[in-house]
């Protein structure tokens, strides 16, 4: 079901790396914090543009946060009570279900940014709207999901496995959360014009950083969720 | 982001200073921009690397002597036997709190110090790729730095030990805040690092002038560029390890406590995962500003220089490999231990590497001993010393009987102080006409140099002897009934450490009197000359000290040490060298500001870096004290993210100009 979801995800992250190529000279306001000396010709000295190279590190670092956190998680996920483990507590058809959302959401994601570079704000905004939208969808999944374990007894501090698994999902839903923002924002800045450089590379960072969520989130479901404890 | 995409009039030799006047400012987003460009404000504000710089290591400093007055205090106290000066808790704190402080306080953001004035000068920017975010990283150090030392007021420092292992770090060990400040205070200074990780990898890899290609860099760009790539992958590790310790602390998490079942080796791994890179990050900025030195006191290129940077990029490798030759007591198995153990040796190659290229730098050269220089001689001499005593403990079973005793006390003084202080003192030294445009003295120079190497033999040399005759560290006292006898006696060798500390202490003093000297109101010290050293590279093309534009124009780059060939042309024959001089430094420079750049832009400066700073401490006290500081923190730093991506990309005209020195416009503009 979700399989064809997945290789467009990786079709769009194949796409996203390409862009790099004809990227170079496609922004000559970019970001504007290119200030090499040459006035008009943004020349950056591998021809990628400064903040898309800053993205692409902090990602890299987030990879060995949550490397570490899933780590932990995995360290500790059978350190629990006997009947407070995964085993009871996992509903894989509900969180299926809303990572299929959160999935679905980096589609829409890269409609928002091909909407952007065609200069299509209308479009763009309203697929960063709905991105936002099941974003936000997942993120109300999460909740729910954490209310039900809380009533079953599973707090932040019931055990080893509790603490890091409320850990590592918290972590990343506040990772969503700010993706939200980041795209309510975009949408708000976009209507009023306020981006500063070049609108079309400003969404896409927002779908790099989505994206990465995303990815992460497969990594932590198919860890934490689908691999038998 | 913050830049201005307009032509700043630069003079033409015709006219030179006449500059249009700054104007006032338009009003943006909640608040206008700042314009002022003399007083604290254009300090406040500013988002000029060199700035930026000056005031990194000028916080640096007031670090560096704070760590040194509680080391000093932790010497005071095991000078005799059964020391009075402090108790065994003050004590704890102080070991804790002076390694803390020298290690993310000082010798990490002096790093970042030099990081920030020379990377942009090495590689002919104008600035750094993200001036604003460069101010955030500074704001964000000073105030983490200022949070974690607030402890001391607030029931006491940490009290764990610098890598604060459980199941000391928790609660019912360490019942007051001072871990919770701790982990906090790191937490804000690692943002710090990554933001400026982020910003200075992007700078070299994206900024250098053209004509600079990766190889052709200044071999300081280079090591602090492998530093850089360290800290962006080391910190996020250190950030978990904190996460889970606050959650322990302050939520009621057990991730540590073994009574509950956790793994305690959990926070060493995590630790240590982060901490043996942190050695490196912390030695290869002094490893690159003795690289520059050496050449320019040996009157030659660096000796392979190819083999100086990947020998510097195989240590950012392979010191991924062998973090665990700190657990070797900690019962990880044979086989693990085996591996990390030769590991660990495996990483003396490419340091060996290095030491051998300085040498044969210096190995028939015209050698001037400079202050500098001898600096740069010092830390190969002492910092040989400390690799050799810690090949001694990659070995683990002598390491098993070395591990918590003073002979690891020795031996990381020798590798920290050596190693990466005294590189750092080279750069001062070198640099500082550079930067402040005066020479400092140099015969001053030369007692601050033997001072500080006689003090830190005297003080650490003993540290050796002391340790083998199995005094542990962090002891708070030693006694006189098992203090041994004749020479190997315990109580004389402590004594003598504590006279090298004073030593030490009046050396580095002697710095600051050396700085006071030079620039007091009324000195006689003239302005230096543009080419002091007869230097090499890159930021010596320039004026110094250097115009907020950095260079008149963008330096057209073709050979690594650019500087030096544009001075000096190559007469040999075939494969024979042999350089005359065809122009002088001043001459060089004056050729580039003769063909000024019209068309500059700099970037303004902004509020919002420090302010969103000033967002983290407040948080940060919040888990501490109170949750509703922490709402405070979050608004504060959400209204201030929101200030910063709406402040326009491109300034206008009237937004902000280069300062004109002293000018009278810019004066009264400072109160508008
Ligand atoms: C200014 C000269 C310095 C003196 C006199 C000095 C002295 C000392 C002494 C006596 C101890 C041992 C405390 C004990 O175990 O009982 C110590 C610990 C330590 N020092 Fe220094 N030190 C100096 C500079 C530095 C610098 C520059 C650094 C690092 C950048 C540093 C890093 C450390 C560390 C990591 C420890 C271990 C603390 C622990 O056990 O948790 N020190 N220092
Ligand atoms: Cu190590």
């Amino acid at each position: 079901m979700s399989e064809s979801l997945i290789s467009d995800t990786v079709k769009d992250a194949v796409e996203i790396v390409k862009d790099h190529h004809h990227d170079v000279h496609d922004h000559d306001v970019h970001g504007g914090d290119d200030h090499s000396g040459d006035h008009g010709g943004h020349h950056t000295s591998l021809g990628l543009s400064n903040t898309k190279l800053a993205m692409w590190l902090f990602l890299g670092s987030e990879c060995l946060l949550f490397g570490g956190l899933i780590s932990t998680y995995m360290l500790y996920r059978n350190r629990h009570s006997e009947n407070l483990g995964p085993d009871q507590l996992w509903d894989i058809p509900f969180t299926s279900a809303t990572s299929f959302v959160l999935l679905t959401s980096s589609l829409t994601m890269v409609l928002a940014v091909s909407a952007a570079k065609r200069k299509d704000l209308r479009n763009t905004k309203i697929y960063l709207g709905v991105t936002a939208l099941l974003g936000g969808l997942f993120l109300a999944g999460q909740i729910y999901e954490f209310t039900v374990f809380y009533r079953e007894g599973l707090g932040f501090t019931t055990s080893l496995f509790s603490s890091s698994f409320f850990t590592l999902t918290g972590f990343h839903g506040v990772h969503v959360s700010i993706g939200i923002i980041m795209l309510v924002a975009m949408i708000g800045m976009l209507s009023k014009e306020k981006v500063s450089g070049d609108e079309a590379e400003a969404v896409e960072m927002v779908g790099l950083y989505w994206h990465f969520v995303d990815i992460v989130w497969i990594i932590i479901f198919t860890l934490v969720y689908l691999i038998p404890a | 982001m913050a830049i201005i995409e307009r032509p700043t009039e630069i003079p033409d030799t015709a006219n030179r200073g006449v500059r249009p006047a700054p104007k006032a400012s338009t009003n943006y987003g909640y608040l206008r921009r700042p314009v002022e460009t003399t007083g604290w404000r254009s300090w406040a504000f500013t988002v000029d690397h060199k700035k930026i710089g000056i005031m990194y290591g000028a916080v640096a400093m007031f670090f560096f002597i704070l760590g040194g007055l509680e080391a000093a205090l932790i010497r005071l106290q095991l000078a005799g036997p059964d020391g009075t000066i402090l108790s065994a808790d003050k004590y704890n704190q102080m070991f804790t709190m002076h390694a803390t402080t020298m290690v993310f306080l000082f010798v990490m953001p002096m790093a970042a110090a030099f990081a920030n004035y020379f990377i942009p000068l090495q590689i002919g920017a104008r600035d750094v790729a993200f001036p604003r975010l460069n101010a955030l990283s500074l704001w964000v150090f000073v105030f983490g730095g200022v949070f974690l030392n607030t402890s001391w007021f607030l029931g006491g420092g940490a009290d764990g030990g610098w890598f604060m292992y459980a199941p000391n770090s928790s609660v019912p060990f360490s019942p007051t805040n001072g871990v919770d400040f701790w982990g906090l205070g790191l937490q804000i200074t690692g943002i710090a690092s990554l933001v400026g990780a982020i910003n200075l990898i992007v700078t070299v890899l994206n900024m250098r002038a053209p004509g600079m290609s990766m190889m052709k860099m200044p071999i300081f760009t280079w090591m602090a560029f492998v530093v850089q790539m360290l800290l962006l992958f080391a910190i996020p590790v250190i950030t978990v390890a904190l996460f889970l310790l606050m959650f322990q602390r302050s939520f009621g998490a057990q991730f540590f406590s073994v009574e509950a079942g956790a793994d305690p080796l959990l926070w060493q791994h995590l630790f240590w995962i982060f901490g043996h890179p942190e050695v490196y990050i912390l030695v290869l900025p002094s490893f690159g500003i003795i690289s520059e030195v050496l050449p320019v006191f040996s009157k030659k290129p660096l000796f392979g220089y190819p083999f100086v940077v990947f020998s510097g990029a195989a240590i950012g490798f392979v010191g991924w490999g062998v973090w665990a030759h700190h657990m070797f007591a900690s019962g990880l198995g044979p086989v693990s231990v085996a591996v990390f153990s030769v590991a660990t040796m495996a990483i003396a190659v490419p340091t060996g590497v290095k030491i051998i290229n300085w040498t044969l730098t210096l190995w028939g050269g015209k050698l001037t001993f400079t202050t500098a220089m001898l600096f740069a001689v010092g830390l190969i001499v002492q910092f040989t010393i400390g690799g050799l005593s810690g090949v001694t403990h990659a070995v683990a079973p002598s390491d098993t009987q070395q591990t918590d005793t003073y002979y690891i006390v020795a031996h990381f003084h020798y590798v920290i102080f050596g190693g990466a202080v005294l590189g750092l003192f080279s750069g001062f030294y070198y640099w500082w006409p550079k930067v402040f445009g005066k020479l400092l003295s140099e015969s001053l120079g030369k007692w601050n140099f033997w001072l500080m190497i006689a003090g830190m033999n005297l003080t650490f040399g003993p540290m050796h002897i002391i340790g083998l005759q199995g005094q542990p560290r962090r002891m708070y006292r030693w006694t006189e009934f098992r203090a041994g006898e004749g020479f190997f006696n315990l109580g004389f060798w402590n004594l003598v450490a504590t006279i090298g500390t004073f030593v030490l202490g009046v050396g580095i003093l002697l710095f600051l009197v050396n700085i006071w000297i030079t620039h007091r109101p009324n000195s006689k010290t003239p302005p230096a000359p543009a080419d002091p050293w007869d230097a090499r590279s890159l930021e010596w093309i320039t004026s110094s000290p250097p115009k907020e534009y950095n260079f008149a124009r963008t330096p057209q780059v073709s050979q690594l040490d650019e500087f030096f060939h544009r001075k000096y042309e190559d007469v040999g024959e075939g494969d024979k060298h042999e350089y005359v001089q065809k122009m002088t430094g001043e001459e060089v420079i004056q050729f580039e500001e003769d063909n000024a750049d019209p068309n500059i832009h700099l970037p303004a400066p902004s509020y919002w870096p420090m302010v969103l700073a000033f967002a983290l401490p407040v948080m940060a006290y919040g888990v501490i004290y109170n949750t509703l500081l922490i709402v405070a923190g979050a608004a504060i730093a959400t209204m201030a993210m929101f200030g910063w991506a709406l402040e326009p990309a491109d300034a206008e005209a009237s937004d902000f100009d280069p300062p004109v020195e002293g000018d009278e416009m810019s004066k009264e503009l400072a109160n508008v």
